[in-house]
């Protein structure tokens, strides 16, 4: 099984190899646990950009491998994050109130202290009551099913509906793109009842880890990130190779054949677009303490489909492009936006890269797309090649970009 | 295991040994029939009050003059054009198809291949065969699929069969437009269908392959159901088979070639225009 | 009494139109002089004659006169005995001559009489006043007397309006003098008759002040009592639960001390902390107390000992607001009148639901016409090309930022406006060609990737536009003749932008009509739409036709956006707010054709106004129904309403 996989996917160890270097690199270079080179706040960066590749590599999957731009999957992934966030606000505030509330003469009732978180949480959108959503907030365990059964439930139903009624291509992006929109402006209502646009705030102080300093936090996190981003990586991996990717490949490229052999494409689609979905969840609910605030922002189509750019820089179609472009695109987007990159003087007029980044970040987006669909991850294929010459020739931008280089049955 | 019992060898296939298929296989049962089945695009009457039966096994030509409702009439039975009247009914318990999804009209066993060669052009011959392979088609039947030594048998003896065995492990993409034409015949074969749907399969192949191909089809008809769309008349003639003309979305004739080329309707539609 | 003089000064000034010779003495001075006893001190009862004189004499400076008068601003000049307008300067008064304001000297403090009417004569003067201002020449003055009276009616100035109406010469003015009238009588009409027949009247209105007033008969106030008052005119008895909840209905019993006030959660604990001693409190140990039973019984033993007011259990209370009766009384006693006024009132708010609905149409027709202008070149472009293209937004912007443009250059507004739409067309024609040559001719047959191409031209513009322009909205403001609406009657209105953008859609749906199916190019566009491999053999250069297609799309892009910037701002991010919505549109709509945009347009515009409606204070609600119902449409119909049908709608 394993040495299947592993020889469906060659990448799989280099892939492995590599995250591990650089989790010990990391490590070793940590506040927490090692010299303190890196700060606390740029390993908490790193650990985000991690959830990030995991992220993307369920997006390469359901868009890469199975052909759906789906322009929802940073809305599953603002989701796990709500679930998650959702208990660390609630426990956490439920520790604030009980230590100001046992100074007092008379000892709270439960509802007494009930009331008080709420009026915690809730006194911004001014009210003073849990909504029924809370209902699940104080357990650790029914908010972390939350995690995925909210984005998978979502998925699964928005997909049904959309997958039923043969909604293919351009209208499913769009659609996906509708449901996210839908679900953001919902989210910033303040009688949402989940504080508007204020979001949820204080996630990256954990419950009864509050003499924990923060520099530990962010490296238990960061190779909590790391871990997840491997068993995603080894799980689709599994899940595009073999049968199972031959008949998501197959779908994306000629939904109707596939039909006809006698495959039911919606069911297939829509185990895809949920299984992805749910991993966007959790890589959202160990993405959001480590941010520490989440708000419906966060949710916007845009979020999206920066994804979906991410993805094909990185290279669609393979798993390790896109978590090279999400990690890429991501650090050099923070490294330009955040007054990093140095500000070029023309004389005339000075280019301030705040200003103008995300003009670069269009532009080289559209010469990637029109220039090197195969994206950053074509620049493997251009090693291999030098390495081992293919005796086959090539299909196309697209098809090429998804050949396996060892296919079996 | 299941497969031990799905994965039987290719009907017609000499090398294979006798029919260990489950089913029952009177002699020409019907297996399909459409009876008056007509459809309109837009106000125009593709099909018109279409009335057509096949039994198993059974070798069926049809040809028509273009527009004259072939493609259509495939449309229809493999269920991705819903008739607006008529009565499409399969099998034994005679149970219709017009209320299944495509998928599942293909697992009830019918199989199509298209005129223009649909292959999977990114992925190799072996992953092609092996995903028209008859197993669980179910998601999760699918993503806990595990080779098997039988199923491997399988592939390389359909890849015999449409000589593509020397090509198992090249992409699609790359095959010539006649190896893709035999590589969709292949997938055909593998799939394992009661009832094979062919669309003009002697297209852009060699005299030697358009006799291959001739053979093959009338060995499958031992076994199976056949129809075969064709416009190229000699073709139709090495078949030797009962052949259908359609005109206008509705039969016009139907009995040995000889005997609807004789048809002066036939001859006025061929020749008249 | 009072209503008795003014049926006198009435009848006076219904004399207006033959006026008495008599009474023509000459000047205001004069007048005022024959009666200088009842202006220097004037009495409720003594100065009717006065005022019939001051009415009749039909003098221009009576009715400032009777404002200073009323407002203590009119002296006695003791020396010559004169009335003048004085006020106070220094030691001395500045004086005014009576009849024309002109400045008339000054005069020292002890030869100055200062005249104060006291209440009553100040209201009978202000009563002549309203007849002076209800029949002012100025037509201003006569429309503010009506909006003072329509602002805080009262009964005493029913009889002056009344008797303006019929020298009233704007039919406008007369016919809200009428109902003013009406709405007086029925208020505060002699007798039952005349007031229902009155408010029978009012049924068949709809403006904002009839409703008003209908409702102020109709104000109503809680009541509570053991028993129903017997001769009380009850608007309705409230129930339990629907009406009326339980902890409302109690604390209305206890603000009217018909039962004790109830203890609070918070009001026990205070009770409790304050008798803690020892660590218990009525016998509780204090760690017992976060148990909710256990304040219960602490509490019981402190209400025992009698140092609390007792307990108010759930029990008592639902056995006090059982044993009362809630109920809404009318303000006004007869209830023949609150009946009649309660019909009229529901005919009024009948007419005015329907009216809504008009001016919900309205709005909604000139919405879809923003997004029929949005959405049409985005449809016409993935019509022909099966392009998505999510630029369309910055076009939009594009077109808005030209027209600003051309604003800071045009100082006219109304030239400035003439000059820019053809130039947003052109500008944004421009951009669409250029972007469709560099970019989406090399992605045809791949619109997946051609989306997020374009997508990454949208930041870029974005972001170019954000660079150029700043990040503040920048004003489009629209000519004179454009503010202001079309106002129909209180209910329905719209502003004159809104029509003009309706004309413009209509325009713009003419000449893209005309386009498709009269020209050449527009024969080429749909046999490139049909079949594109078919028109390419027969001679078409679909390379052509896809370029001009696009221009055209981006062109009207362009034009919506000048629309969209002249009732919206103009900002860098105006394209992103509509670009959803436009894909909504065609997608709702069908693909590729103009009458499926129209549609998908209506119903998406329909749908938005229609849900504001239900829930108005919700605009973000609104459109998370609106985009859930287009999910569900597309279940219904999955290629939109005006969908291609057979085989050429392809797979």
């Amino acid at each position: 099984m394993i040495r299947s996989l592993v020889r469906d996917t060659p990448s799989i160890p280099w892939f492995l190899g590599i995250l591990a270097a650089f989790c010990l690199g990391v490590t070793l270079l940590s506040e927490a646990t090692g010299t303190g080179a890196l700060s606390t706040s740029f390993v908490k960066t790193l650990g985000k950009t991690l959830c990030l590749c995991l992220v993307a590599i369920a997006m390469d999957v359901v868009w890469g491998y199975c052909g759906i731009l789906s322009l929802g999957h940073m809305a599953f992934f603002g989701l796990g994050g709500y679930a998650i966030g959702m208990w660390l606000m609630y426990a956490r505030t439920e520790i604030i109130v009980a230590e100001s509330l046992a100074s007092a003469t008379i000892p709270p009732t439960p509802q007494e202290v009930e009331d008080a978180i709420a009026t915690q949480i809730f006194g911004v959108v001014g009210s003073n009551e849990f909504p029924w959503l809370w209902a699940f907030a104080d357990s650790f365990v029914l908010q972390l099913a939350m995690v995925v059964l909210v984005p998978g439930l979502l998925a699964l139903v928005f997909g049904w509906l959309a997958f039923r009624s043969r909604v293919t291509g351009v209208y499913l992006s769009i659609l996906t793109q509708a449901m996210t929109l839908a679900l953001s402006l919902y989210l910033f209502q303040n009688d949402s009842g989940l504080r508007g646009n204020n979001g949820l705030s204080g996630l990256q102080n954990l419950p009864g880890l509050g003499a924990v300093p923060q520099s530990v936090v962010s490296i238990t996190f960061f190779w909590a990130s790391a871990l997840a981003l491997a068993a995603g990586y080894l799980l689709f991996a599994w899940v595009v190779s073999g049968k199972m990717g031959s008949v998501i490949r197959g779908i994306r490229d000629d939904e109707a054949r596939v039909r006809f052999l006698g495959y039911h494409v919606e069911g297939f689609k829509l185990f895809v677009f949920t299984l992805t979905a749910i991993v966007a969840g959790l890589a959202g609910a160990l993405y959001y303490p480590q941010a520490g605030i989440i708000n419906p922002a966060e949710i916007a189509p845009i979020a999206s489909i920066y994804l979906a750019v991410w993805v094909a820089i990185g290279g669609r179609g393979r798993l390790y492009g896109a978590a090279i472009g999400a990690a890429f695109v991501s650090l050099l987007s923070s490294w330009f936006t955040g007054g990093g990159a140095p500000d070029i003087d023309l004389g005339i007029y000075e280019i301030r890269w705040t200003d103008w980044w995300l003009v670069l970040l269009g532009l080289s987006f559209v010469l990637v797309t029109l220039y090197a669909p195969k994206g950053i991850g074509g620049l493997v294929d251009l090693i291999a090649e030098r390495r081992a010459p293919r005796r086959t020739g090539d299909v196309g931008p697209d098809a090429g970009a998804l050949r396996k280089t060892e296919a079996a049955e | 295991m299941t497969e031990a019992v799905l994965d039987r060898p290719a009907p017609g296939d000499k090398t294979a040994g006798g029919d260990a298929a489950p089913r029952r296989r009177d002699r020409r049962a019907t297996l399909l029939e459409l009876s008056g089945v007509s459809v309109s695009f837009d106000g125009f009457r593709a099909i018109n009050n279409l009335s057509f039966q096949i039994g198993e096994p059974e070798l069926r030509a049809v040809i028509g003059p273009n527009g004259a409702g072939k493609t259509t009439f495939m449309d229809i039975v493999t269920g991705k054009t819903r008739p607006d009247t008529g009565r499409v009914t399969w099998g034994e318990r005679n149970v219709s198809l017009l209320k299944m999804s495509e998928s599942r009209i293909a697992r009830e066993g019918i199989g199509r291949k298209f005129q223009k060669p649909t292959v999977f052009e990114a992925q190799t011959v072996r992953e092609n065969l092996a995903m028209a392979l008859r197993n669980p088609r179910g998601p999760l039947d699918v993503l806990l699929h595990r080779k098997s030594a039988a199923g491997a048998r399988r592939i390389e003896e359909v890849a015999h069969e449409i000589g593509l065995a020397e090509h198992l492990p090249r992409i699609a993409g790359e095959l010539s437009h006649g190896q893709k034409q035999w590589l969709e015949i292949g997938m055909l074969l593998a799939q394992d269908p009661r009832l094979l749907l062919v669309d003009e399969p002697a297209a852009g192949m060699t005299p030697a392959e358009r006799e291959h191909t001739t053979d093959l089809l009338k060995r499958l008809a031992e076994r199976h159901a056949v129809v075969v769309v064709e416009h190229d008349m000699e073709f139709v003639r090495r078949l030797d088979c009962k052949v259908t003309v359609l005109h206008e979305g509705s039969v016009l004739a139907e009995g040995s070639l000889d005997h609807v080329t004789a048809n002066p309707q036939v001859i006025e539609v061929y020749l008249g225009r | 009494m009072c209503r008795a003089l003014i049926l006198l000064i009435i009848s006076a000034l219904v004399g207006l139109a033959a006026p008495r010779a008599d009474a023509q003495s000459g000047t205001l001075q004069d007048i005022l002089q024959t009666h200088a006893g009842e202006v220097a001190d004037p009495g409720r009862r003594t100065v009717g004659p006065l005022m019939e004189d001051l009415a009749g004499s039909g003098l221009p400076g009576v009715a400032r006169f009777l404002e200073r008068w009323s407002d203590k601003q009119v002296v006695r000049n003791t020396g010559d005995g004169l009335f003048y307008y004085g006020t106070e300067d220094g030691d001395g008064y500045a004086l005014a001559d009576i009849a024309t304001d002109e400045p008339a000297g000054r005069a020292a403090a002890d030869a100055i009489e200062e005249i104060r009417p006291n209440g009553g004569v100040r209201r009978v003067i202000a009563g002549a006043l309203v007849q002076f201002q209800l029949s002012d020449p100025d037509r201003a003055a006569r429309v503010a007397a009506l909006d003072a009276i329509a602002r805080r009616p009262a009964a005493d100035q029913l009889e002056p309006l009344r008797a303006s109406i019929p020298d009233e010469p704007d039919p406008a003015l007369r016919a809200r003098k009428d109902r003013l009238a009406n709405l007086l009588t029925a208020r505060f009409g002699a007798d039952t008759e005349t007031r229902i027949a009155a408010i029978e009247r009012l049924s068949d209105a709809i403006d904002l002040e009839t409703r008003a007033g209908l409702s102020q008969i109709l104000s109503a106030e809680r009541g509570v009592a053991v028993n129903l008052p017997a001769d009380a005119n009850v608007a309705r008895v409230l129930e339990i639960g629907s009406d009326l909840s339980e902890a409302d209905a109690y604390s209305q019993l206890v603000e009217a001390d018909l039962a004790p006030p109830p203890v609070t959660n918070a009001g026990i604990r205070e009770a409790l902390a304050g008798a803690m001693a020892g660590g218990r409190v009525g016998g509780v140990p204090r760690a017992d107390l976060s148990d909710p039973a256990a304040r219960t019984r602490a509490y019981a033993a402190l209400a025992e000992a009698g140092t609390v007011p007792p307990l108010v259990t759930p029990e008592d209370r639902a056995v006090a607001v059982a044993d009362h009766v809630f109920y809404e009384l009318y303000n006004e006693p007869d209830p023949a009148v609150t009946d009649a006024a309660s019909a009229a009132l529901a005919e009024v708010e009948a007419r005015v639901g329907r009216h809504q609905v008009l001016d919900l149409g309205l709005d909604a027709i000139s919405l879809a016409s923003i997004y029929f202008l949005a959405a049409i070149g985005l449809a016409i472009t993935f019509g022909v090309m099966g392009v998505i293209n999510m630029a369309h937004g910055e076009f939009i912007m594009i077109g808005a930022y030209t027209a600003y443009v051309v604003q800071t250059i045009v100082p006219n507004y109304t030239l400035s406006l003439v000059v820019a739409l053809p130039l947003a067309f052109a500008v944004a024609f421009g951009a669409g060609v250029a972007l469709e040559r560099l970019v989406i001719r090399h992605l045809y047959h791949r619109p997946l990737e051609t989306l997020l191409a374009t997508f990454g031209i949208s930041i870029a513009l974005q972001q170019l536009a954000k660079n150029i322009f700043g990040t503040q909205a920048r004003p489009l403001t629209a000519p004179g003749w454009l503010d202001g609406a079309w106002v129909l009657n209180d209910v329905v209105a719209i502003s004159n932008i809104r029509i003009a953008i309706f004309a413009l859609a209509l325009v713009f749906l003419a000449v893209l009509l005309l386009i498709l199916k009269r020209t050449r190019l527009g024969l080429e566009v749909r046999a490139v739409t049909q079949n594109p491999g078919m028109a390419g053999s027969m001679g078409i250069d679909p390379g052509r036709i896809n370029m001009l297609t696009f221009g055209l799309g981006s062109g009207i892009a362009g034009v919506a956006g000048v629309a969209i910037g002249l009732y919206a701002q103009v900002t860098s991010e105006m394209g992103a707010n509509y670009i959803v919505q436009s894909f909504m549109t065609v997608v709702v709509g069908g693909v590729g054709n103009v009458w499926g945009t129209l549609a998908g347009a209506t119903l998406i515009g329909g749908l938005q106004k229609g849900i504001e409606w239900f829930n108005p204070s919700n605009t973000l609600a609104a459109q998370t129904y609106m985009i859930l119902f287009i999910i569900l449409f597309i279940q219904i119909r999955p290629k939109g309403i005006v969908a291609l049908k057979g085989r050429a709608a392809g797979d």
